[in-house]
């Protein structure tokens, strides 16, 4: 194999292996703030036994969530160098943003979150918690602009690299770079709001899976019930909110897409001729005959969900240079793992809460069991939904803008009846690499990540197990207030929760 | 501002940045190259890991940060640097990555392998990063080969000549020692004073690197002594470097840790400074060719997205210093341990 086909090897082990803990961080951070809010208010100590608990969750995620950052961080430069001269000008300030907005108020308020229990007042140890969370979801922006604008560039211009004047050249060739005209048009590309909102609600499900993961399991083993009846309540509230609110937020996604990547919605569905269009349910694309084997389709229903009838035509592959097209099978395969599991979550959600109203759910078994595992499938579906969109996105690494007509039926087409890209703003991602990295080089990093990630996911999901089966400590330690009397015992008490996630061995 | 002041500023802001991750990451990790040494029990391995515990994390994003802006202010720099050294920069992310795991998971389990395990993962991932950086600093002075189209030739063994090593051994030194004098701050009794043993050693052990250093970069490195002859001022910088390292022992004899500390932080501070003006106008210097050298000028984002990336920094980092304050404050004074403890 080739340096870049390695190098997107890499980035996708890498990015989908750290996307897992941001998604619990983002979720699980939502979850805190909510108990430690109701601690506030009504001083029940049940809140704060929860709290404690999930917080030393909630750090074991986060260092590990830490650690594989740092490596997405570096890879731009390392394996994409000709990609990051490229977007350096554009795409740099988001990530610098990212830093000093973001990773600063995270990482600092949480080491009060993990070890200031005792050293600060509980008004102040919300604080923290509030900073933590919103950092989590600051840092989420950043990124996604980032991508966003990759996706669907905006406020920039594309012009020649000039040194001491004169345009430098590169093997004979001016070489361009993108840069910022407009700074909040960089940031409201197109994308960006959508993507967010449907990323977010993405990882509050998942915040919520977990959550009611554990507490089922409590509830099944009779064990610290009153605790894991106020985690579930509590976490089955918002998967189901996010729950419907995702189907709202992911048509409007599509709806984007299909306005500035029709090729990458054409791939989803894998509608292969401009013309009325099927909504697909089931199949499997075939590039050689261009139709979806063993389909099972909803007639017209893409043409509605787009335009609001059925019968009006929707661009298909066909308007699309072969060279142009995104992989159709695994842009359609991933896109609908993702929507059935979307459909999936509002069922059991709606289900759970429905019995949970008539105050039967706790004693129905089999749905508690349903949820153990459950919390599996929003992962899931976050990965399968970043695959669509970044595989959806081939062969673009910056995708150059679509032309549509005057009325927005169709997209404008060159003499060939398809599209004629701008190959001058857009990137492909073949010419995107480190030209003076190899491919011996780059299976070197992938072979040693795939180990360390494989070692580390192993270790993770043992002490989480650990942590579990240790559960929550069922009274709460004293009063949290620190003053200065308190310093010495907090001292210790601090060094008693232990690193980052405390907990020290008991057995 | 014009476009030359604002990459220079950005250059300065870098070396800010640079500064600030050397002197805070500088003490945990060198906390980590002292830890199988100084610590001698479970009790104390666990001191040594949680008097960095809290801090860590936030020292590192400066590093995070550097890169970020690095990416931002000079994307030609930060392609042409992180893709010249992949290997060395793979390296380095898995040292980084044994060393955030290791402290959280030490604790975890009490069967002394696993421990033993995951205290040697964290000693091999800080004494691995520390000496990178040094490598890095030291090719970055020496210049590496840069071809037509201003990339990076070379291979990660080239890149490990003798003058980066003896850099890279003399950045371990300075961290051990640095490191030595933030656990001597955070601990008592007789773990305290095994540690005044190992601040000697260190500072001794620098100074031996600091000295070959320096003479190994008058007489092979000439562009670095060229540019002290256009900024005169550059001499206060040495001088108080020089002093900075002679205080930290007259501080040890005097019972001082505390200010041995600063000392210490200010030599890091004084080095990361001569090294910025060694370096300057070029980000990385081409072996060979000083034409294809990438320099703050040639490799800078346009004037608006520094502009931006100003105002995004004078924004955020008035929070970030104070944030971080607050957070020193809170997890001032002892690391305590008692029998008692879990
Ligand atoms: C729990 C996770 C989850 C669930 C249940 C859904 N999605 Fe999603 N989806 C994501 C998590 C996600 C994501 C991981 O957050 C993505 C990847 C990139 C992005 O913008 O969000 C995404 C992308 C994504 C895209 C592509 C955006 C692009 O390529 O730019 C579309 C069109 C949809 N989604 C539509 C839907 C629809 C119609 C759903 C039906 C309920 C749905 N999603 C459920
Ligand atoms: C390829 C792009 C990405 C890069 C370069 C990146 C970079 C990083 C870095 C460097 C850290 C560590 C920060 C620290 O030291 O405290 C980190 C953590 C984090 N990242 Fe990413 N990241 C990427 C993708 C994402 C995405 C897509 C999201 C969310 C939508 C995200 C959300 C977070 C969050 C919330 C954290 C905090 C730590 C945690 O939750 O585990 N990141 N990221
Ligand atoms: C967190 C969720 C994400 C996942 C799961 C994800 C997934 C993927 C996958 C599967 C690929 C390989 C596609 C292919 O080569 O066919 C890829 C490539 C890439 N993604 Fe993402 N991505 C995520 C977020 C991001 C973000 C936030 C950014 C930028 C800020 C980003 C930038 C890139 C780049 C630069 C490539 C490499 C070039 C390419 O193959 O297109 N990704 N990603």
């Amino acid at each position: 194999m080739d340096a870049v086909t390695l190098s997107r090897i890499q980035f996708a082990v890498s990015i989908g292996f750290h996307y897992i803990f941001p998604l619990l961080t983002i979720g699980l951070g939502v979850v805190l703030v909510w108990l430690e809010g109701w601690f506030l208010k009504t001083k029940d100590p049940i809140y704060e036994t929860a709290a404690r608990f999930w917080t030393k969750v909630f750090a074991l995620n986060f260092a590990i969530g830490v650690a594989t950052g740092i490596v997405m961080e570096f890879q731009f430069g390392t394996n994409w160098s000709t990609y990051s001269r490229f977007v350096g000008d554009v795409f740099g300030s988001a990530l610098a943003a990212e830093g000093i907005f973001a990773f600063f108020l995270e990482s600092g308020f949480l080491a009060i979150l993990v070890f200031g229990w005792d050293r600060v007042g509980p008004k102040m140890h919300f604080f923290a918690t509030l900073m933590v969370s919103l950092g989590s979801i600051f840092s989420s922006i950043w990124i996604v602009v980032a991508n966003s604008w990759q996706q669907t560039p905006a406020g920039h211009h594309v012009v020649p690299v000039l040194r001491d004047g004169v345009p430098l050249l590169r093997d004979g060739q001016p070489v361009m770079r993108a840069e910022i005209t407009d700074f909040w048009a960089m940031v409201f590309n197109p994308s960006t709001v959508h993507r967010l909102v449907h990323v977010w609600i993405g990882a509050f499900l998942v915040g919520a899976f977990f959550v009611m993961s554990i507490a089922a399991w409590y509830l099944l083993k009779g064990r610290h019930t009153e605790f894991a009846r106020r985690s579930f309540d509590g976490a089955l509230v918002l998967a189901t909110v996010s729950a419907l609110a995702m189907l709202v937020s992911g048509h409007g996604q599509a709806g984007m897409v299909y306005r500035h990547q029709p090729a990458k919605l054409a791939a989803f569905e894998g509608h292969y001729v401009t013309g009325p269009a099927d909504l697909s349910l089931f199949g499997f694309p075939d590039d050689a005959t261009q139709t979806v084997k063993l389909r099972v389709a909803v007639p017209g229903g893409l043409g509605l969900l787009l335009h609001g009838d059925p019968g009006r035509p929707v661009v298909g592959l066909d308007r699309f240079r072969p060279e142009d097209r995104p992989p159709v099978g695994l842009s359609f395969q991933s896109y609908h793992l993702m929507v059935a599991l979307g459909m999936a979550f509002i069922g059991l959600t709606l289900l759970a809460s429905f019995l949970r109203w008539r105050g039967t759910l706790y004693e129905t078994r089999w749905l508690l069991w349903l949820f153990v595992p459950a919390v599996v499938l929003p992962i899931v579906a976050n990965e399968v939904g970043w695959a669509a969109a970044e595989v959806g996105r081939q062969p673009w690494i910056v995708h150059p803008p679509v032309t549509w007509n005057a009325d927005g039926t169709d997209v404008v087409v060159g003499p060939e009846g398809r599209v004629v890209y701008d190959e001058r703003v857009g990137l492909r991602t073949l010419e995107a690499a480190s030209p003076n990295v190899s491919a011996g080089q780059v299976l070197g990093s992938l072979v040693g990540f795939g180990f360390i990630y494989l070692a580390l996911g192993a270790v993770w999901v043992f002490v989480l197990h650990r942590k579990i089966q240790h559960g929550p400590d069922e009274a709460p330690p004293g009063e949290g207030a620190a003053d200065d009397g308190a310093l010495a015992a907090a001292g210790l008490r601090a060094v008693h929760e232990g690193r980052l996630t405390g907990g020290e061995d008991r057995g | 501002m014009s476009f030359e002041a604002l990459a220079i500023t950005w250059f300065v802001l870098e070396g800010v940045l640079l500064c600030g991750y050397a002197i805070l990451d500088g003490f945990d990790l060198g906390v980590g190259i002292l830890h199988p040494f100084v610590p001698r029990t479970d009790l104390e391995r666990r001191i040594s890991m949680n008097s960095i515990g809290p801090l860590w994390d936030g020292n590192e994003v400066w590093l995070v940060t550097f890169g970020g802006a690095l990416f931002a202010a000079f994307p030609e720099g930060y392609a042409t640097v992180f893709s010249g050294f992949y290997t060395a920069f793979m390296l380095l992310l898995v040292a980084l990555i044994s060393r955030a795991v290791s402290m959280e998971f030490r604790s975890k389990m009490a069967s002394p392998a696993w421990r033993r395990f995951w205290d040697w993962a964290f000693f091999g991932g800080s004494f691995t990063a520390t000496l990178l950086f040094g490598v890095a600093v030291g090719n970055a002075m020496l210049g590496v080969p840069i071809d037509a189209n201003g990339n990076v030739t070379g291979t990660v063994v080239d890149q490990l000549g003798p003058y980066p090593l003896l850099v890279g051994a003399m950045t371990v030194a300075l961290f051990a020692m640095h490191g030595g004098l933030f656990l001597y701050l955070k601990t008592e009794g007789e773990f305290q004073q095994r540690l005044r043993e190992w601040m000697w050693r260190s500072w001794g052990l620098f100074m031996v690197f600091f000295m070959l250093t320096t003479v190994a970069t008058v007489a092979f490195i000439p562009r670095a002594t060229e540019n002290f002859r256009s900024f005169p001022w550059a001499i206060v910088v040495v001088v108080g470097t020089i002093l900075a390292v002679a205080n930290i022992p007259r501080c040890l004899y005097r019972d001082r840790p505390g200010l041995a500390f600063l000392s210490s932080a200010g030599v890091i501070a004084g080095l990361v400074a001569l090294f910025g003006l060694a370096l300057y106008p070029n980000l990385v210097t081409a072996a060979g060719d000083p034409s294809r050298s990438v320099t703050v000028f040639n490799a800078a984002s346009s004037p608006k997205t520094l502009g931006i990336m100003l105002v995004i920094a004078a924004v955020g980092m008035p929070f970030v210093l104070t944030y971080s304050g607050v957070i020193y404050w809170t997890f001032r004074g002892k690391v305590k341990l008692s029998e008692h403890s879990y």
